[in-house]
């Protein structure tokens, strides 16, 4: 598939609330190209919920429930039951959540819709913190990062969301990012027509959170993928299979590139470089990267 | 469009519900058409969808919501897009 391919036809309307450069609308803008008109979407407190922008008017040209943080899978569980007893089958039931309520506060009600096997897609736009409510920890968060409550820098490593979703055993989870718009879209319209619970988490880089320039979004992204820090994959009915280029990094065809190209130009990272390197922590993070990846090379090969 | 009658509060879709967005530009893109050779990629990476993709694969840049962000210019291979200040010193 190329960027040609893909429908002309938008649902978010210009003239939101978003931030400029926000990598959120740019997925809401390829996931409702994937999933079309006939979509239900609920959405917790995050981003999202204000982009929809002010009361009475909305920027989002499709029907959106607004709900309470840690109900989004819930939610859509109740709005998955009303369309089956309705006799709605080709409506897709999409939940839409930050990673705060997806890793924290949402863990729950995600985790008992998955096991319930309501029919329904939960896409979690990952930007690594609670930035709606002024860029908070969050479990995502990775290690080393300043955010306003980890002021010299988090001291925990990240959880894989994605591998504690996968071990649900549903139909259909995957990982992308907003920098690869053709494997987005491919992994949302594979996702509509599979039955069941669907997972699909996408990397966004938030400019003001991650404290970079607005227009360097995509190469933030692009560099996640490429330095390793973040995995393009998908997992269907037990197999998993590595996308692009996470596929030739698994596979040993290319070498991942330093985890300090990436988080060099992140003024999170900053006190790491200045006022002098801070060796120590670089290397646990690029260690960290290392061992990830030699243990999907153990599991996954 | 079809209005509901339920007695909690709904939104209703509207382009601009936030207004002319396109005001909170510092940085305008200026497009270059002679050197496009329509790669698309500036419309699909454009957070805010305000560059039109017409029929034949041009563009238009939608200036009443473009918010200036730069994303499209830094996308952009061939450098058709540039990035200008707004307001000029005097």
């Amino acid at each position: 598939m190329a960027i040609k391919d893909l429908p002309i036809d938008e649902c978010l309307l210009t003239g939101n609330a978003a931030c400029p450069g926000c990598p959120a609308t740019l997925g809401l803008r390829l996931v409702f190209k994937a999933l079309g008109k006939n979509t239900i979407m609920v959405v917790p407190a995050c981003c999202t919920a204000v982009i929809e922008s002010l009361y009475p008017h909305t920027s989002f040209d499709i029907p959106v429930m607004n709900i309470a943080f840690e109900a989004a899978a819930a939610g859509a569980s109740g709005v998955e039951a009303a369309l089956r007893k309705l006799g709605k089958k080709d409506t897709t039931v999409l939940a839409w959540a930050g990673d705060g309520g997806t890793y924290d506060i949402g863990i729950q009600a995600l985790s008992g819709a998955i096991e319930r096997g309501t029919n329904f897609i939960y896409i979690c736009y990952n930007n690594q913190i609670y930035s709606n409510t002024g860029i908070q920890r969050s479990g995502a968060t990775p290690y080393g990062a300043w955010t306003t409550t980890t002021v010299g820098g988090k001291t925990e490593f990240r959880k894989d969301m994605g591998e504690i979703i996968i071990a649900h055993h549903l139909p259909y989870a995957a990982q992308t990012c907003i920098s690869y718009p053709e494997d987005l879209y491919g992994k949302v319209k594979k996702a509509k027509d599979i039955k069941g619970p669907k997972y699909i988490e996408i990397l966004a880089p938030c400019p003001p959170g991650w404290r970079f320039s607005m227009d360097r979004t995509i190469d933030m992204g692009i560099l996640a993928v490429e330095t390793g820090a973040w995995a393009l994959y998908e997992y269907e009915n037990g197999n998993m299979t590595f996308n692009g280029k996470s596929k030739l990094i698994l596979e040993n065809k290319i070498d991942r590139k330093p985890v300090e190209e990436w988080i060099r130009q992140q003024g999170r990272f900053s006190h790491l470089f200045k006022p002098e390197k801070d060796t120590t922590k670089i290397t646990a993070i690029q260690k960290n990267i290392d061992q990830t990846w030699e243990r999907y090379r153990k599991q996954y090969l | 469009m079809k209005k509901y009658e339920v007695v909690t509060s709904i939104s209703y879709p509207k382009k601009g519900a936030m207004g002319k967005t396109g005001s909170w530009r510092v940085f305008r893109p200026i497009f270059d058409k002679a050197k496009c050779v329509k790669c698309l990629r500036c419309w699909i990476f454009c957070p805010e969808g305000t560059i039109k993709r017409k029929k034949d694969d041009s563009i238009e840049i939608d200036y009443d919501y473009c918010k200036g962000c730069g994303i499209c210019a830094n996308v952009c291979k061939v450098k058709a897009i540039t990035m200008e200040r707004e307001a000029k010193k005097k």
